[in-house]
C-alpha cells in the first residue's frame, strides 16, 4: 500500500501530445544511458493525432516475472519491477510475449530483455523519473495522490482487466470518474477505425 | 561573388549537416560533471530552464531544472537533446574564406575581419552607405541584439538592418501596439490556468510551444472551455471543447462572426468599453455584416461553429486569448491579430488575474530580440527611429550626433528585393538562415548570387553561409553569457556553460572587432556582455520596454524579472494593463475595425489546393542546429506532405507515395502522409529543410503592408504523384535535403 506522501506515477493518455520528450529523456537516465525504454505509441495516425506513452506499469504480481523460466526479473520491496538480471536472462522473450502492456523488449545486441525500471537510480533517491519530469503536457506525472486528486478532474486507478485476467499495477492511469477499472476486451485489440477526428466530416456541420 | 565555391554535395560532405548521436564523453555514466550550470534552452520563446552538465569544458548532458517556475523541469525533445550540438563534428572552429573551386578554407581572424571591414568600406564608398545591409536574429541575446542595432547605426552607418523576427513576431507586435499600446504578451503564463474560456488561434502549441500544453490542460482541469482554430487537427485540437478547422486565411470570419454574435446576445462589456477604449462604434459597424452565415463563408467552416465559439467566449467570467503564426503569417496578418484582440477588449477581460492575452512568441529571444533596436524602424527600448525625441535620447546614450543615426531602413524581404534591384550589394548576417526561412526561395538564392560580398557569423555552415565570401566562426548560446526575454516578457539569464571551441569567438566580440576596423572602436569598447547589458539598460530607460531596473543579480534571485522595470526598486510588471490602463497616450485601448480581404494568392483552376506551412516538434526553425542532432532527425527525418484521403484519392495518391507539390514559384518532391486530420482543400508541408525539400520553394513573396511579415500560411499549389527522385540532391542524407 502506498503512503499518503509517497510519490506515485500517473499516466493521463488524453494529455499526450506525442512530442517524444519522454522517449528522448529516457535514454539520458543513468541506469540505461543511450537506451530508451519508454514506448510512445502512435495509435492510428491516418485517423487521429492520438498518441500514448507506455512506461512499465509495475504490476503487483508481474506477469513478466511469473513467466520467466530463468527467474531473471525481480521486484524490489518498494514495488518496482526491475529490468532482467544480466547473469540470469536467457533472452527467451517469454516476458515480451506475456506482458499485457507490451513493455519488455528483447535486445538482440546484448541478448537480454530490458524494460523501464521507473528510473530506479533517480526515484530511489527521491528524484522524479526522467520522463515524468520533462513531460510538457502532464501526460506523465510523478507526484502525490493528494496532489493529483486536487488538480485533476479524472480519477487515478490501477486496476485492469485484460480479457479474463485481472491486473493490479503500481502505476496509475487517469480515467473519467465513473470508471473503476480499465477493461481491455480481446475483441477490441487490433484497432477499429474511427472518423471522430475526420476534419472532412466536421466541416459538413450539423 | 556570393555563390557556393564548390557543389552542394561537396560542401555537405565537409560541413554537414551530419548527425551527432553520442554525448561528448560517450554514453558511459562514469564521467561525473565538474559543474552543473543552471541556464535556459537555446531554442524557442518558452526559454525553459534547464541545467547543463559540464565536464572538462564540454557539455556532456542535462538535468531538468525543476525550480525554475515557468517550466518546472518540463522540456520538449529539442530541449532534452540540445546539448548534442556541442562537441559537434560540423562545428565551425575558425574563420573561413571562400576559395572558388576549392571550398571554404580556414584563415586568421585578422585576415577575415580585415576582409569584412574592407568590403563594407569598398561597397559603401562605391554605392553609398545603405548599399550594405545587416541581418540579425531573434535567437540572439538581448545584448547581441542591442549590439547589432548600434553596430548598424554607429559603425556601419547603414539604415538597412532588419532581423528574422520579421518572419515571426511582427504582425502580433503591430496589432498589439495599435490596440493596446505595447508589443508584448499582456499576461504571465500563470494566468492561463485561471481562465474559464481559452481561444487558441493558429497556434500548434503541442509542437511549437510544447511547455504551454500543460498550462492549457491545467485550465481544462479547472473547468475552462478551450477553443482551437487551425486548418489541421493538431494534438491540442484533439482535446479542445471546440475545434474550428478554419480555412487558412479565413480567421477574420471567425473573429468578426463571434463579435457579431456577442453584440447580438449582449455579451459585451459596455461599461469597460465606455471607460477604457476608443473606436468601438467603428468596430460595431464593421462586424454588422458578419452574420454567422456570412462569416462562415469566409472561414470555410459551418456557421454553427462560430456561434458555438461566441457562446463559449462571450459570457465567460474570465478568458485568455493565445495566438501565433497561424493567423500572423499572412499578408493580412496584422488585421487577423487585431480582429482577435478586439474580442478580448470588447469583453473587458484583460489586465486582471485569469484575464488576458498573449501572442506565443516563437523564437528564443523573439520578445527581447524585437525591443533592442535591430529592427529597421526601431531604436533600443522599443523606440521609434523616426521620433525626434527618441533619436535624441539614443544619440546621447551612444555619444553620437542625432543626425548621424540613419532613418528607417528596409525590412527583411524588401532587403532581398533591393539586392535584386542592385541597390544593396553587400550583406552581413548573424542568427538567421534565409536560404531556408524566406519565402520564394529561388528568388532569395538569386539575390545571394547577385551580391558583391556576403558574410555570415555562424556556428555551423548553414545553407545561407554557403553563399558567403567570409564565414566568421561565432558562438552557441551556451558559449556566452547574456539575457533573453521569454514569451511572457520575463527577462532571464543565460549562463555560460563552456567557452567557444578552438578559434571560434563569441559573437559580440566579433561585432566589436569589425566596428573597431570601421573606426568606431570607441563606441564598441565592451569588455564583457554584462557591460553591453548595462548600456542596454540605460538605452532602454524611459522607453516602452524599460529594462533599467533589471540586473543580472536580480534575475538570478527572482528567477526572471518582467519588463517594464524602470528602477531597481520596481518589482517588474508580470501583467500589463491592470485597472484598464492601456499604453496609449490617452490611457485607452484603441479598437481597430477589421475587414476581411483575400490572400495574395488564392487557389484557381491551375493551382487548386491551399498549401500551408509550419513546424514539427523535433525540429527548430531552419534546422541549422536541430538537423544536426541524430535523435531529433530520427524522430521526423524528412518533410512529408500531409493530405486528406478524400483529396489524395481524387489525385490517385496513396500513403507513402512520392508527390510533387508545386506552386508558380517552385516545388518539392516529398512523400505523402494521408491523414484525416487536415482540411481536404489544404495540404501541409513543414519548412525546416533546404534545397529541393524546402517548403519555401513554393511559398509566395507577399508581405503584410504594415508588419512586412511574409505570407507563409497560404499559397496556391497543385499536387501530383511523382517518381522517386534520384538526383544528387535527393541522394544526400535527409537532414541535408535528401529524400528516402
Amino acid at each position: 500500500m502506498n503512503g499518503v506522501n509517497e510519490l506515485e506515477f500517473f499516466i493521463d493518455y488524453s494529455r499526450c501530445i506525442g512530442c517524444k520528450a519522454c522517449v528522448q529523456a529516457c535514454e539520458e537516465c543513468d541506469t540505461h544511458r543511450g537506451v530508451s525504454l519508454i514506448h510512445l505509441e502512435t495509435i492510428m495516425r491516418a485517423d487521429s493525432v492520438q498518441t500514448a506513452p507506455q512506461v512499465c506499469m509495475h504490476c503487483e504480481e508481474p506477469i513478466c516475472a511469473q513467466v520467466c523460466p530463468a527467474d531473471a526479473i525481480k521486484k524490489t520491496d518498494d514495488g518496482v519491477v526491475q529490468s532482467s538480471l544480466k547473469p540470469r536472462c536467457i533472452g527467451c522473450s517469454n516476458c515480451v510475449l506475456a506482458c499485457p502492456f507490451g513493455v519488455p523488449k528483447y535486445r538482440a545486441e546484448i541478448n537480454q530483455m530490458m524494460k523501464c525500471d521507473m528510473c530506479y537510480d533517480r526515484t530511489s533517491v527521491g528524484k522524479r523519473p526522467m520522463c515524468a519530469t520533462v513531460c510538457p503536457s502532464g501526460a506523465l506525472t510523478f507526484t502525490t495522490r493528494e496532489h493529483i486528486e486536487r488538480t485533476r478532474q479524472g480519477v487515478a486507478i490501477r486496476e485492469w482487466m485484460f480479457g479474463g485476467e485481472a491486473v493490479k499495477t503500481k502505476v496509475n492511469v487517469m480515467v473519467p470518474v465513473e470508471v473503476q477499472r480499465v477493461d481491455v476486451a480481446v475483441e477490441r485489440l487490433g484497432g477499429t477505425r474511427t472518423d471522430q477526428y475526420d476534419v472532412a466530416s466536421l466541416l459538413m456541420g450539423d | 561573388m556570393a555563390k557556393p565555391p564548390v557543389s552542394i554535395p561537396e560542401l555537405v560532405s565537409k560541413f554537414g549537416p551530419r548527425l551527432n548521436r553520442v554525448p561528448a564523453t560517450g554514453w558511459s555514466t562514469d564521467v561525473e560533471p565538474d559543474r552543473v550550470v543552471k541556464t535556459h534552452c537555446c531554442f524557442c520563446g518558452q526559454q525553459c530552464g534547464i541545467q547543463l552538465k559540464v565536464h572538462d569544458n564540454k557539455v556532456i548532458g542535462f538535468e531538468p531544472w525543476e525550480d525554475f517556475p515557468f517550466n518546472q523541469g518540463r522540456l520538449c525533445p529539442k530541449g532534452v537533446k540540445r546539448y548534442m550540438q556541442d562537441e559537434h563534428p560540423d562545428r565551425l572552429k575558425a574563420p573561413l574564406m571562400r576559395k572558388d573551386g576549392a571550398g571554404f578554407v580556414p584563415v586568421s581572424w585578422d585576415e577575415a575581419l580585415d576582409k569584412v571591414a574592407g568590403e563594407i568600406r569598398r561597397i559603401q564608398q562605391a554605392y553609398g552607405n545603405d548599399a550594405f545591409a545587416l541581418l540579425g536574429g531573434a535567437s540572439l541575446t538581448n545584448e547581441k541584439a542591442y549590439l547589432m542595432g548600434k553596430f548598424a547605426r554607429v559603425a556601419v552607418k547603414t539604415a538597412n538592418i532588419d532581423y528574422n523576427g520579421r518572419l515571426c513576431m511582427v504582425s502580433a507586435g503591430a496589432a498589439s501596439k495599435k490596440i493596446l499600446g505595447i508589443d508584448r504578451g499582456a499576461n504571465p503564463w500563470s494566468d492561463i490556468p485561471k481562465a474559464q474560456a481559452i481561444l487558441v488561434a493558429g497556434a500548434n502549441v503541442a509542437e511549437c510551444a510544447p511547455i504551454t500544453t500543460n498550462y492549457l490542460w491545467q485550465a481544462r482541469e479547472n473547468g475552462a472551455k478551450v477553443i482551437v482554430m487551425d486548418p489541421r487537427m493538431t494534438p491540442i485540437a484533439r482535446n479542445a471543447d471546440l475545434f474550428i478547422p478554419v480555412r487558412s486565411g479565413g480567421d477574420i470570419g471567425v473573429f468578426n462572426g463571434m463579435l457579431h454574435v456577442m453584440i447580438e446576445r449582449g455579451w459585451i462589456d459596455r461599461e469597460f468599453i465606455a471607460r477604457h477604449t476608443t473606436g468601438w462604434e467603428q468596430v460595431e459597424e464593421a462586424v454588422r455584416k458578419y452574420t454567422p452565415e456570412y462569416a462562415a463563408k469566409i472561414a470555410g467552416v459551418p456557421a454553427s461553429m462560430i456561434v458555438r465559439a461566441a457562446e463559449i467566449w462571450g459570457p465567460a467570467p474570465t478568458s485568455f486569448l493565445l495566438h501565433a503564426r497561424g493567423i500572423e503569417h499572412h499578408s493580412k496578418g496584422v488585421l487577423n491579430c487585431m480582429a482577435a484582440i478586439n474580442l478580448v477588449v470588447a469583453s473587458g477581460r484583460i489586465g486582471r488575474e485569469g484575464c488576458g492575452y498573449a501572442m506565443i512568441t516563437g523564437q528564443g529571444n523573439g520578445q527581447g530580440g524585437r525591443e533592442q533596436g535591430q529592427k529597421c524602424d526601431q531604436l533600443p527600448g522599443a523606440r521609434d527611429i523616426e521620433n525626434p525625441e527618441h533619436r535624441k535620447y539614443i544619440a546621447s546614450v551612444w555619444g553620437v550626433p542625432e543626425e548621424s543615426i540613419p532613418h528607417k531602413g528596409l525590412s527583411m524581404v524588401p532587403i532581398f528585393e533591393a539586392i535584386h534591384a542592385g541597390k544593396i550589394k553587400g550583406l552581413l548576417a548573424v542568427s538567421c538562415n534565409p536560404m531556408v526561412s524566406l519565402p520564394n526561395n529561388s528568388y532569395i538564392r538569386e539575390a545571394y548570387e547577385k551580391l558583391e560580398f556576403s558574410c555570415q557569423i555562424d556556428f555551423f555552415l548553414s545553407e545561407a553561409a554557403r553563399y558567403c565570401d567570409v564565414v566568421l566562426a561565432g558562438s552557441l548560446m551556451e558559449e556566452d553569457e547574456g539575457t533573453t526575454t521569454n514569451v511572457e516578457g520575463r527577462v532571464i539569464h543565460h549562463q555560460k556553460a563552456v567557452g567557444p571551441p578552438a578559434d571560434a569567438r563569441v559573437d559580440w566580440q566579433i561585432i566589436c572587432d569589425i566596428a573597431r576596423r570601421l573606426g568606431a572602436g570607441d563606441k564598441f569598447n565592451f569588455n564583457s556582455s554584462r557591460e553591453i547589458f548595462d548600456e542596454l539598460r540605460l538605452a532602454s530607460k524611459g522607453g516602452i520596454s524599460d529594462y533599467y531596473g533589471i540586473t543580472w543579480e536580480r534575475i538570478d534571485e527572482e528567477k526572471g524579472v518582467f519588463w517594464p522595470c524602470p528602477s531597481p526598486e520596481h518589482p517588474g510588471t508580470p501583467r500589463l494593463y491592470e485597472g484598464g490602463k492601456f499604453a496609449h497616450a490617452d490611457g485607452k485601448a484603441h479598437f481597430q475595425p477589421v475587414e476581411w480581404r483575400p490572400a495574395a494568392e488564392e487557389t484557381d483552376t491551375d493551382y487548386p489546393i491551399i498549401l500551408t506551412t509550419g513546424r514539427v516538434v523535433s525540429q527548430y526553425l531552419s534546422g541549422t542546429q536541430t538537423r544536426r542532432i541524430g535523435a531529433l532527425v530520427d524522430q521526423y527525418p524528412q518533410p512529408l506532405c500531409e493530405i486528406h484521403p478524400l483529396l489524395a484519392n481524387k489525385l490517385g495518391i496513396a500513403d507513402g507515395d512520392f508527390v510533387k507539390v508545386e506552386s508558380r514559384r517552385g516545388s518539392v518532391t516529398v512523400r505523402a502522409s494521408l491523414v484525416k486530420t487536415i482540411r481536404p482543400d489544404t495540404v501541409f508541408v513543414p519548412y525546416h529543410w533546404p534545397l529541393d525539400r524546402a517548403a519555401n520553394n513554393m511559398t509566395v513573396r507577399a508581405i503584410d503592408p504594415i508588419s512586412n511579415i511574409p505570407e507563409y500560411k497560404i499559397c496556391a499549389v497543385r499536387v501530383s504523384k511523382a517518381p522517386a527522385p534520384h538526383d544528387a540532391i535527393a541522394e544526400l542524407e535527409m537532414q541535408a535535403g535528401g529524400v528516402r
